[in-house]
C-alpha cells in the first residue's frame, strides 16, 4: 500500500490510493441496502403490465394471502399524508417538465389510475421477508383499460413535427437550445468538401452494478432515507415536496453508492414507494430495484437521430457546420439532452448552426447519462470529420489541427485553457500514429482487418455553489465535510487531498465526509464538476479555518500544526462559493484526445479493440491514480457505446425486452485491453480556484467515434448507427 | 419467488420417490431452475437436489470413447485434457460457454436442459407459449433479432442456447437416463430436445421422473481433429449469436472422410447440418466443398424480421471453421 | 400439476393452463431411439423417501461461512446471497442482479467461486463457504486485497466483493499466467465503472508477489 506519510502541504498531484479503499476490499463499505435497520420490512414494487391506459382493478387479496405480506399499497389508497400537495396538482398539461419541479414528478407515484408509461408502479408489497415481498408481487393482479403504446420513435419521427417546450433552454441554465452564427446553408451550397448524414444512437441504460435501493424509516413526521442517489440535497428538496414536508423533516444518507452516472441523480418512484410503505407498516422498510426494473422504473439515455452536415474548403478548412439533433421523451414528461452543444465550441469554424427538438411518445422519461449530450453529438461530428478526412484525403489529425479554435468559437472570448493541440500531439506519439490520408483495409492479420482511428473529446467546465465546513481539532487533525457524494469518483480522497494541501497539513490528518443532507449543501455529483464546485468550497472553508487558527495563536508563525497544538477547542469555519462571471468572460472546456486501434474479424464482423491511448486535458489533476481510472471507466463506456450497448424495445407492448446483463450488454473484462491514459495539464487561472476542468465524462465523449473511424479504416464500411454489431458489418463485409 | 419444497436424498432411489409429487424437479447446480423459479418462468412444487446420490459424478475413458457423470461440473470437464486431446470442440464448447463461476455449478447434465434466453422466455407480461401454454408469442410480432432461423413453428421461435448440446450431437453423444420406475435406457442426445412444433413447453422427450445420469461421447477421428466456434458480441460471457461445431477426418490426399456439423443460436433445438455433413463427405478439402457446405446449410432457414443476419453470419462461420480445420 | 392449495397460477405469470412432461413422456419415448441398459431398485425401500421439506415452513440451516458455524432459519427456497446479506448481516456479498449475469455475488463454496444468487442457501449445507468479509487472515488482508488498492482496482466498489472473491480463486488455482488468462476468468464478473484493466493488473501483481 502507497504510505501515507506525505509531506503538509503537498497532498494535490499525488497518486495516493482512496481511502475508503480498506472499506471497500473488507466489504465494510455498507450501500444503502447493506443499512441494518431494526425491524426492517422489505417491499418490492409492482409494475403495469401495459405501457399505457388506466389500472380498471386491482387484485391483492392472493397477495395479502402469501405467508409473510404485510400489505399492499395501490393507488386507492396510498398513504400519503395529508399535507402532500392535493391530488388537484395532478392535472396538468401534456408533457410537463416534471424534472423541473421541487418534488421532480414524484406527485404522480401512486396517485391515481393513470398508466403513463411502461414500467410505471402501480403497486407495492411489503412483507416480513424479501422472499415474501417478492412473490407477493407476483401474486398482485391488476386488469387494465389499455390503450396501444405509441412505442415506436421511428414511426413518432414520421407522424409528428419535432417540437421544443416553451421556454427550453439546455444546461447550464440559460444556454440557448438554437444557436446560428454566420450562413451555414451558403457556405455549405459553397464549399469544395461537404459531409452529409444522419447518425443514430439507441436508447441505453446505466445498469450501475448498484440497483437503486432505499431505505425509509419514519419518525413521526420526519424521514430518514439510506439512499442510492447522486445528490442528498436535491433528493432531499424532491421528497420533502412530494410529502408536503419542511425540508428538514427529511434527512438522505449516502455514504457509499454503487455507481451513478446520472442515472441516481432524479428521485425516481421507488423512493417515494419505500416511503410510502414504510408509513404504511410504521416499520423501517427497504427496497431495491430487481434489475429487471433498472430497465424500467429509472431513466436512460434517450435515444438520438442526429443530422451532422460539414461544409470545408479544398484545404479541409471547415466553413460551415450544421447541427440538427432530434430527440424523443415521454408523453408525460420533458427532458432535453444537450446534444449539438460541443459542436458550437470544438472547431473554429464561421458558419455553425445547432438545433434540438424532440419527439413524444409513451416512454418513461429519459434522463442524464454519462456525457449527455456530448457523447453521441460528438460521435456524430467526430464520424464526420473523419468522413471529411477521407474525402480531403487529409490526416484526421492535420484535419482537426487546421480547424483548432484557438479563441472560444461561440463568442469573442479566450479559453481558460485549452491543452488539446498537446493531447494530439502526445497521444498521437504514444499511440504510433502514422501521419497520412485514410487509406481502408490496407491492413490484415487473418482473419482480422486491422484499422486505427481517433477522435476529439471536449467537455464542458461546469460549477456550482457548493458549500463546505472545516473543522481543525486541537490534537491535529482536520475534518472536513460537504454533502456530496463518492459512487466511485474519489471524492472521500481527492477532496481530502484538496484540504491537505490548503491547510498545511500532513493528508493522513485530514478526513473528509460525505454523504449526508445533515451535512453543508453540496450540488449533484455530476456533470465532471464535483472538484471544481465542492472542491473549491473545501478550499474556501479550509482556507478560512487555517486563517483563524493561525490568528488565533500569533506566536505560530503561520504553522496550522503548532497552531492547533495551542487551541483547546474544536473551530469551525464554513464557506459556501458559487461560480464568479468566468463563464461569460473565458470559454472553460475541458479537451482530449481518443487514438484506438480494432480489429474486425472478416469473417463474422464481429470488433475487438486492440490498443487504446487516451491523452486528456481535464486541466490541474488532483490524483493522478483515481483521475486516471476516471478516464479509463469513460472509455470502456465508449467502448460498450460503440459496439454493444441498445436497449430494444417491443414496439407492441412497449416493454423494453433486454433487461438483465445476460441481453444488455455491457464489456466484460475480456473486451478490455489496456488504456493507456496521459494527463496534459495547461495550467487554468480562471476557471475555478482549483484549476480543475472535469473528468468524469471526458473519457466517453469521442470514444465512440474513435472506434467507428478505425472500424471505417479497417474495413471501408462506415457504420453511422451505434452500436458497430456484426448484423450491420457483415451485410457489406 | 414462488416457495416450494425441498427434499435432498441420498440415493437414486430416494430422488425417484421423491420426485413422484407433481410437478416436482430436480435440482443440480442450480444455474438454470433457480433463476427461471424467480423470473416465474418454471413453477415447480418441489425441488429434488440430486447432489447427494453418489456415482454420477466423473469422467471416465471407456472403450469407445468418454462417459461423463452427469454432476459433473462443466468445471470438471473443461479442465480435462484427455477430452481435449480427444475432442477438442467438446471442451472448447465449455470453455467458452458461461462464465467461471457457472462453470463451477453447472452439471453437464443439467446444461444439457438448459431452457431457452428468448427474452420474452422471462417476461411474464409477455405471450410466451414456452412459458405459459396458449399465451401467444411476443416474438412474433416484437422483438426477434435472436430468434432461431431453424425448426421454429408459429407457436415458437426461442433459440436453444446451450453450447455443449452443439458440440455433442455432432459426434453422436448419448444419454444415460434413469426412470421413475427404475429403469436405465441409453438414448441419442439428437432424441432428447423437441421440436417447438405446438407444444414448446416441451423441451425435451423425459418424462415426468427421468433423471440424465451420464453421457457417453464416442471417440472418432473427427472428434479428435473438431473445433467449436462462438460467435458473441462480447469476447466473453455472452450466448452465442452463431456457433458452429466442426469435425473432420481427412485422409492422405486431402479427401474428406467423415465430416460433423453442427450449429448454435440458429436452431430453436441443438442443430446438426446432416446435409452439409453429406456433401463434405468423399470431396476434396477445399474452397469449393466449404462453399456448397455452407449453402447447403442454410438451405432450410427461415429468418424473421431481424435476425437474417444469422443466415450470412453462419455460412460465413462455417466456412471459417472448415478453412481452419 | 397445479397444487391443489395453489388453485391459481401467479398472476404475472400471464394464466398458465400447464401440462406436464408426462403428457407426451410416454409417447415421445417410443419414437427415440433408446436402448434399455437394465433397473435399479426404486419405491421398495420405505427408506428411500427422504425428509421433504414443507415449501413455507423456515427450517434451521447449519451453515459453514468464513470458517465459522452460522445456523440461519430459512425456507427451501432462500437463496444464499438472500441467506448471507438479510438473515446473516453479512452484506458484504452484493446483489447485482439476482439472475446470474453480473457475479457480484461470487462466493466461494470450497474454494471455488459461484454465484451466491443461484445458489440455495440449503443445498450449501456441510460446505465451507467464503464471503468477502473472510477473505483476509484478521487484520491482514490477503494479497489480493491489497493489490486492488494499490492498482485502484475499482471505482464505487460495488462489484469489488465479488471481483476479489472471483480473484483470489484465480490466484489460488494457479490461473493468473497471463494478463489474457486473468481476462477470460475474471469475465463473468462485471464492472459498470470499468476497472477492468487495473482489476487484471492487480490479480497480476498479487499473483507475482504471492
Amino acid at each position: 500500500m502507497a504510505t501515507r506519510a506525505i509531506p503538509p502541504g503537498a497532498a494535490i498531484g499525488r497518486p495516493l490510493d482512496r481511502v475508503d479503499g480498506l472499506a471497500k476490499v473488507t466489504g465494510q463499505a455498507r450501500y444503502s441496502a447493506d443499512v441494518p435497520a431494526e425491524g426492517v420490512a422489505f417491499a418490492v414494487a409492482v409494475n403495469a403490465a401495459v405501457a399505457r391506459g388506466r389500472v380498471a382493478s386491482i387484485d391483492t387479496s392472493r397477495a395479502l394471502a402469501h405467508r409473510g405480506v404485510l400489505t399492499v399499497i395501490t393507488h386507492a389508497d396510498a398513504p400519503w399524508p395529508d399535507h402532500a400537495p392535493a391530488r388537484t396538482d395532478l392535472e396538468e398539461p401534456e408533457g410537463g417538465v416534471l424534472w423541473g419541479r421541487p418534488d421532480q414528478g414524484l406527485h404522480l407515484v401512486l396517485r391515481d389510475d393513470r398508466v403513463r408509461y411502461p414500467g410505471q408502479p402501480i403497486a407495492v408489497v411489503v412483507a416480513e421477508t424479501l422472499e415474501a415481498a417478492e412473490y407477493g408481487a407476483k401474486l398482485v393482479s391488476a386488469r387494465y383499460e389499455a390503450q396501444i403504446p405509441r412505442s415506436d420513435l421511428d414511426a413518432a419521427l414520421r407522424t409528428q413535427t419535432p417540437f421544443l417546450p416553451p421556454g427550453s433552454q439546455l444546461m447550464p441554465a440559460g444556454d440557448p437550445v438554437d444557436t446560428r452564427r454566420g450562413d451555414p446553408e451558403t457556405a455549405l451550397a459553397q464549399a469544395a468538401h461537404t459531409v452529409d448524414q444522419d447518425y443514430s444512437t439507441p436508447m441505453e441504460h446505466h445498469q450501475q452494478m448498484e440497483p437503486h435501493a432505499t431505505l425509509a424509516e419514519w419518525r413521526g413526521d420526519r424521514l430518514t432515507l439510506h439512499d442510492a442517489s447522486q445528490g442528498v440535497h436535491i433528493r432531499q428538496g424532491a421528497i420533502a415536496a412530494a410529502f408536503g414536508l419542511p425540508r428538514e423533516n427529511v434527512r438522505v444518507i449516502s455514504k457509499f453508492v454503487g455507481g451513478g452516472f446520472g442515472g441516481k441523480g432524479r428521485a425516481w418512484p421507488h423512493v417515494v414507494l419505500a416511503a410510502l410503505a414504510a408509513r404504511a407498516v410504521a416499520r423501517p422498510v427497504k427496497l431495491v430495484l430487481s434489475r429487471d426494473q433498472m430497465s424500467s422504473m429509472v431513466g436512460y439515455r434517450a435515444a438520438h437521430r442526429q443530422r451532422l452536415r460539414l461544409g470545408a474548403d479544398a484545404d479541409g478548412r471547415l466553413t460551415a457546420i450544421a447541427h440538427d439533433n432530434i430527440q424523443p421523451t415521454a408523453a408525460h414528461d420533458t427532458y432535453l439532452e444537450a446534444t449539438a452543444k460541443s459542436t458550437r465550441a470544438l472547431y473554429a469554424c464561421p458558419n455553425v448552426s445547432t438545433s434540438h427538438r424532440l419527439v413524444r411518445f409513451d416512454v418513461g422519461v429519459p434522463t442524464s447519462t454519462r456525457a449527455p449530450g456530448k457523447a453521441p453529438g460528438i460521435f456524430a461530428l467526430e464520424s464526420a470529420m473523419d468522413e471529411l478526412a477521407f474525402t480531403t484525403g487529409i490526416d484526421p489529425i492535420e484535419l482537426r489541427l487546421t480547424n483548432y479554435a484557438e479563441t472560444d468559437p461561440r463568442a469573442d472570448r479566450p479559453w481558460s485553457s485549452k491543452g488539446l493541440r498537446a493531447c494530439y500531439a502526445v497521444g498521437a506519439d504514444r499511440f504510433g500514429w502514422e501521419s497520412g490520408p485514410i487509406r481502408p483495409r490496407r491492413r490484415r492479420e487473418e482473419p482480422w482487418l486491422i484499422g486505427r482511428g481517433m477522435a476529439s473529446s471536449v467537455y464542458p467546465g461546469f460549477r456550482a455553489p457548493a458549500t463546505a465546513r472545516c473543522t481543525l481539532h486541537p490534537d491535529g487533525t482536520a475534518h472536513v465535510e460537504s454533502g456530496t457524494l463518492d459512487f466511485g469518483v474519489g471524492t472521500y480522497t481527492t477532496m481530502a487531498q484538496v484540504a491537505a494541501e490548503t491547510l498545511g497539513l500532513p493528508f493522513e490528518k485530514v478526513r473528509f465526509d460525505l454523504g449526508d443532507s445533515a451535512l453543508p449543501e453540496a450540488p449533484v455529483i455530476g456533470s465532471s464538476r464535483t472538484m471544481a464546485s465542492v472542491g473549491s468550497a473545501v478550499r474556501a472553508a479550509c482556507q478560512q479555518a487555517r486563517a483563524a487558527a493561525v490568528q488565533r495563536a500569533p506566536d505560530s508563525d503561520g504553522d496550522l500544526a503548532a497552531a492547533l497544538a495551542t487551541i483547546d477547542v474544536p473551530l469551525t469555519a464554513e464557506a459556501s462559493v458559487a461560480p464568479g462571471d468566468e463563464w461569460d468572460r473565458f470559454g472553460i472546456h475541458a479537451f482530449g484526445a481518443h487514438f484506438c486501434e480494432v480489429g474486425v474479424d472478416a469473417d463474422t464482423g464481429i470488433v475487438r479493440i486492440r490498443r487504446y491511448v487516451t491523452a486528456m486535458d481535464g486541466g490541474r489533476i488532483i490524483n493522478p491514480k483515481l483521475a486516471r481510472s476516471q478516464i479509463v471507466g469513460g472509455v470502456i463506456w465508449g467502448i460498450g457505446m460503440a459496439l454493444m450497448e441498445e436497449t430494444r424495445t417491443d414496439l407492441v407492448t412497449g416493454q423494453n425486452v433486454n433487461t438483465s446483463f445476460a441481453d444488455y450488454l455491457i464489456p466484460v473484462n475480456a473486451d478490455i485491453p489496456d488504456i493507456d491514459v496521459v494527463f496534459v495539464e495547461p495550467e487554468d487561472r480562471h476557471a475555478n480556484p482549483l484549476g480543475v476542468k472535469g473528468i468524469g465524462e471526458l473519457g466517453i465523449v469521442g470514444a465512440a467515434g474513435a472506434i467507428a473511424n478505425a472500424v471505417f479504416d479497417a474495413t471501408g464500411l462506415r457504420i453511422h448507427d451505434l452500436p458497430i454489431s456484426p448484423d450491420k458489418l457483415l451485410a457489406a463485409l | 419467488m414462488r416457495p416450494f419444497e425441498l427434499a435432498r436424498p441420498d440415493s437414486l432411489a430416494g430422488a425417484m420417490a421423491a420426485v413422484q409429487a407433481p410437478g416436482a424437479m430436480y435440482v443440480a447446480g442450480g444455474t438454470t431452475i433457480v433463476d427461471l423459479v424467480r423470473a416465474g418462468a418454471e413453477r415447480p412444487s418441489r425441488l429434488v437436489d440430486i447432489n447427494r446420490i453418489p456415482g454420477l459424478v466423473g469422467v471416465a475413458r471407456t472403450e469407445g470413447g468418454f462417459r461423463i457423470g452427469a454432476l459433473a461440473r462443466m468445471a470438471d470437464v473443461a479442465a480435462d485434457e484427455t477430452v481435449a486431446a480427444a475432442m477438442p470442440a467438446v471442451v472448447q464448447s465449455l470453455r467458452l460457454a458461461a462464465s467461471t463461476q457457472i462453470r463451477n455449478m453447472a452439471s453437464i447434465g443439467g446444461n444439457l436442459l438448459q431452457r431457452t434466453r428468448c427474452p420474452y422466455f422471462r417476461k411474464p407480461d409477455h405471450g410466451c407459449n414456452k412459458r405459459t401454454p396458449g399465451s401467444g408469442c411476443a416474438a412474433a410480432e416484437g422483438d426477434d433479432k435472436a430468434a432461431a432461423i431453424f425448426g421454429a413453428s408459429g407457436a415458437c421461435r426461442a433459440v436453444y442456447p446451450g453450447d455443449l448440446a452443439i458440440a455433442l450431437i455432432a459426434f453422436d453423444a448419448e444419454l444415460e437416463i434413469a426412470s421413475a420406475e427404475g429403469e436405465m435406457r441409453l438414448m441419442p442426445l439428437a432424441d432428447l430436445h423437441r421440436l417447438p412444433g405446438e407444444a414448446p413447453h416441451l423441451d425435451t422427450t423425459l418424462a415426468a421422473g427421468d433423471l440424465i445420469t451420464a453421457l457417453r461421447i464416442p471417440a472418432s477421428a473427427s472428434a479428435r481433429r473438431s473445433v467449436y466456434c462462438k460467435v458473441r458480441d462480447r469476447a466473453s460471457y455472452e450466448f452465442a449469436l452463431v456457433s458452429v461445431a466442426a469435425g473432420l477426418d481427412v485422409d492422405g490426399s486431402g479427401l474428406i472422410r467423415d465430416a460433423r456439423l453442427a450449429a448454435g443460436g440458429v436452431g430453436t433445438v441443438p442443430w446438426r447440418l446432416t446435409e452439409a455433413e453429406q456433401a463434405l463427405i468423399g470431396t476434396e478439402h477445399g474452397t469449393q466443398a466449404w462453399a456448397r457446405a455452407a449453402d447447403l446449410a442454410v438451405r432450410d432457414a427461415v429468418p424473421g424480421r431481424q435476425n437474417a443476419y444469422k443466415v450470412d453470419l453462419l455460412k460465413r462461420t462455417l466456412v471459417a471453421v472448415l478453412r481452419n480445420l | 400439476m397445479t397444487k391443489s392449495d395453489d388453485p391459481a397460477p401467479d398472476a404475472h405469470e400471464g394464466g398458465a393452463a400447464e401440462l406436464t412432461r408426462r403428457d407426451l413422456g410416454k409417447t415421445a419415448m417410443a419414437v427415440t431411439g433408446a436402448v434399455a441398459l437394465g433397473a435399479f431398485p426404486v419405491g421398495a425401500e420405505a427408506d428411500a423417501i427422504p425428509e421433504i421439506l414443507r415449501a413455507d415452513d423456515p427450517i434451521p440451516l447449519d451453515l459453514r461461512v468464513n470458517g465459522a458455524r452460522l445456523v440461519i432459519e430459512a425456507e427451501p427456497h432462500v437463496s444464499l446471497l438472500d441467506a448471507l446479506r438479510e438473515r446473516a448481516g453479512l452484506t458484504g456479498t452484493k446483489k447485482g442482479c439476482a439472475q446470474g449475469a453480473c457475479g457480484a455475488c461470487t462466493v466461494q463454496v470450497d474454494g471455488k467461486p459461484v454465484l451466491s444468487c443461484l445458489t440455495l442457501a440449503a443445498l450449501v449445507e456441510g460446505a465451507e463457504i467464503t464471503t468477502v468479509e473472510g477473505l483476509a487472515d484478521g487484520e491482514d488482508l490477503h494479497p489480493l486485497q491489497r493489490a486492488f488498492i494499490e492498482q485502484d482496482a475499482f471505482q464505487c466498489g460495488f462489484c469489488t466483493p465479488g471481483q476479489l472473491m472471483t480473484g483470489a480463486a484465480c490466484l489460488a488455482e494457479g490461473a493468473a499466467t497471463s494478463p489474457g488468462a486473468i481476462r477470460e476468468y475474471m469475465s463473468g464478473t462485471l464492472c459498470r465503472c470499468g476497472a477492468y484493466p487495473n482489476i487484471v493488473a492487480a490479480v497480476d501483481t498479487a499473483g507475482r508477489e504471492g
